[in-house]
């Protein structure tokens, strides 16, 4: 599914190299996550695969499926299949959720050259979606993000998520301002989406949302580089001793 | 003060350029007396000038160069509204294309036929709302329009019009110069809706006074056409009564040069006002939104909101200012114009004042010029989004604030239907 090699990218404005040499594969269903210190790299990484600007890759390079990511626009990106969850999901006064949300899948299935849904079967869709993350009919008409709260926002990424359909999901920090309870029903509708055909990047700091969504295989990632990977257990070290040990072993 | 000599030299030739009416009644030729002292008080207006600082008067003042007329396939704007038509052609109202001019609870008649009476109740109205808006501020093309203009609609309603009235304005000539001006005067609790598109001519000169009675409302849409070359100086002067509502909308796409003034003045307590624009301008254009609000009574709130997207070498100038009174205490006065623009060549020039003597008020200004939301566009394309639809989306979601002033939704939906069908046309 997702193949990375040896990729370094730097930020555009400054001489500095934030990831410095990315190895990862991910299998279709699998589901990786990564974790590691602040400042690791962990969101430029999920920012240079989706396409943010600002960043230029050095060296290296990022397959789907064997199409080249790194050479696409990030709506390429999205219509190949890949899907990034925000962390700060962005606020856009005046764009009608409802509106975009349309336009997004639509834009999507015409790239992919499949016809496009009416208005009826989009909202048909929508609602069952939207229903299942407890989203409710007003939240769909607010503008994007909008006076959302820090769960809101996180739920409507997820409902994002499940109507475009994406083969590679990225969820950056998506644990991040939630409380339990938020939590369980993005985990929740994460877990809905699996199948073994999806694959999923998680990227967390912490072990919590790993409870709820079971990785197959536990990243470390530590300035710039993975240092480390393995099995579920990997987390609960984690969670448990801090970096510290892990980064020393490497040191 | 007297004027300096070449600004008397500049003042004579304009009002030469435009010939007399003649055989006019005497209420008429009063109007027009006044209006060519005013005129002659203030001079022809000059980059000096402290309203025209930002918008070069000349190209309104030298012999009118031709301009192109665009060709269309679209259907024209408001077609598909329910309204009393009347259509002018390059400034001249055309009874064989317009319908007829009758309505209920409205009295409608052509300009040229309350000029030939000696009486007229619009004597009370024409040219008098205008020398009102001259002060502080000067307004030479609307002097000059009272002046001379021979064409236009006298409108009394004295009830709740069943249906919008609509000019629509024709191009014929490609060097047609030319003058409009209407006199509107709603009586107590009347309610209309004017319609206006078109270009109308080379160079379009348009007044409208509006007396709005006590619990009456108006409600004004109007966009000024796609001719890229053509030249327009408009003019809006309001006096709202008590309990009165206004609210005027334009759209201004394409134009080399528009210069919309609006001057609003409440007269009555508890009034409502709210003037707003959308422009959209690629290359050479230049657009001007000048507006003056007077709160002269208790309790009134108005509205101004402003919002122009530029690229290209696109200019947007934004002067606006709210006078409230020592007395006009628990005014509600508001006020933002905000230009985006799409390319680092395009200019947006604001000066918004405020002039406040009561004690008791609120009043906000806000203006702001940046680029398109960078972290939006991202975030939109990151959903598949193409980015040209994005930007789009944000500029369309932008310019509805300004939009949304416009009370009818479906008169608000055409509206954003024709400025997305520009934002296609000008992909960057």
């Amino acid at each position: 599914m997702l193949k990375i090699k040896n990729l370094k990218a730097s930020l555009e404005d400054e001489d500095k190299q934030i990831l410095k040499g990315i190895d990862l594969e991910i299998g279709a269903g699998e589901v990786h996550a990564i974790m590691g210190p602040n400042g690791s790299g962990k969101s430029t990484l999920s920012y240079v695969l989706s396409g943010k600007g600002g960043y230029v890759v050095d060296e290296g390079s990022a397959t789907l499926d064997g199409a080249d990511l790194l050479d696409m626009a990030p709506e390429e990106r999205a219509a190949a299949g890949l899907f990034l969850a925000f962390q700060y999901p962005v606020e856009i006064p005046g764009v009608g959720n409802m509106t975009f949300l349309r336009t997004a899948v639509n834009s999507q299935r015409k790239a992919r050259g499949e016809d496009e849904l009416n208005a009826a079967e989009f909202l048909k869709l929508v609602r069952i979606e939207a229903k299942s993350l407890k989203i409710d009919a007003e939240m769909l008409k607010r503008p994007v993000n909008v006076g959302f709260s820090g769960g809101e926002k996180k739920r409507n990424e997820i409902l994002q998520m499940a109507m475009l359909a994406p083969k590679m999901c990225i969820l950056d920090e998506t644990d991040s301002g939630l409380d339990v309870d938020a939590m369980k029903l993005v985990a929740e509708g994460v877990n809905a989406m699996r199948n073994g055909k999806r694959s999923f990047l998680i990227i967390t700091h912490y072990q919590r949302l790993l409870d709820h969504i079971k990785p197959d295989v536990v990243h470390i990632m530590a300035n710039g580089r993975i240092i480390k990977s393995g099995g579920p257990e990997l987390a609960l070290e984690v969670e448990n001793n801090g970096y510290a040990d892990l980064l020393n072993e490497v040191a | 003060m007297a004027l300096a000599a070449n600004k008397v030299e500049a003042t004579e030739a304009l009002i030469a350029a435009y010939p007399a009416p003649e055989g006019e009644g005497k209420w008429s030729r009063d109007a027009r007396a006044r209006a060519l002292e005013t005129l002659r008080q203030s001079g022809a207006p000059v980059r000096r000038d402290e309203y025209w600082k930002f918008t070069n008067p000349a190209r309104l003042l030298e012999p009118v160069k031709s301009a192109t007329i665009m060709e269309t396939d679209e259907a024209p704007v408001f077609d598909g509204v329910d309204k009393l038509l009347v259509v002018f052609v390059d400034g001249v109202l055309r009874a064989d294309l317009s319908d007829d001019l009758t309505m209920e609870g409205v009295e409608i008649e052509t300009l040229a036929t309350a000029m030939s009476k000696d009486i007229h109740w619009v004597g009370d109205v024409y040219g008098v709302l205008e020398a009102n808006g001259q002060k502080p501020v000067p307004r030479p093309f609307a002097a000059l329009n009272t002046a001379v203009a021979t064409e236009g609609l006298v409108i009394r309603v004295t009830g709740k019009a069943t249906k919008p009235i609509a000019f629509r304005y024709l191009r014929s000539g490609l060097d047609a110069d030319v003058m409009v001006h209407t006199v509107i005067k709603l009586e107590k609790g009347a309610d209309l809706t004017l319609l206006e598109n078109g270009s109308g001519a080379a160079r379009f000169n348009s007044s409208l006074e509006v007396e709005i009675a006590d619990g009456a409302a108006f409600h004004h849409v109007r966009t000024q056409g796609r001719d890229h070359a053509r030249l327009a100086a408009t003019h809006i002067f309001a006096r709202l009564g008590k309990e009165s509502r206004f609210k005027s909308f334009t759209l201004t796409v394409n134009g080399a040069l528009t210069r919309n003034e609006a001057v609003l003045e409440f007269t009555g307590d508890d009034a409502f006002a709210t003037i707003s624009g959308a422009s959209a301008g690629d290359g050479a254009y230049h657009h001007d939104d000048t507006v003056f609000v007077t709160h002269n009574a208790l309790n009134c709130e108005s509205r101004q909101v402003f919002k122009k997207v530029l690229r290209n070498g696109a200019t947007g100038v934004f002067q606006g200012k709210i006078l409230v009174y020592a007395h006009a205490q628990k005014t509600d006065g508001y006020q933002i114009a905000q230009g985006l623009m799409l390319d680092e060549d395009c200019t947006f020039l604001a000066k918004p004042e405020l002039e406040i003597y009561a004690d008791d008020v609120i009043c906000s200004h806000g203006s702001t010029c940046g680029a398109v939301d960078e972290a939006a566009i991202f975030y939109l394309t990151s959903r598949g989004v193409p980015k040209a639809v994005a930007q789009d989306m944000l500029v369309l979601a932008f310019m509805d604030q300004a939009i949304e002033e416009i009370e009818d939704e479906a008169l608000a939906e055409e509206i954003r239907t024709r400025l997305g069908d520009w934002m296609e046309r000008h992909r960057g």
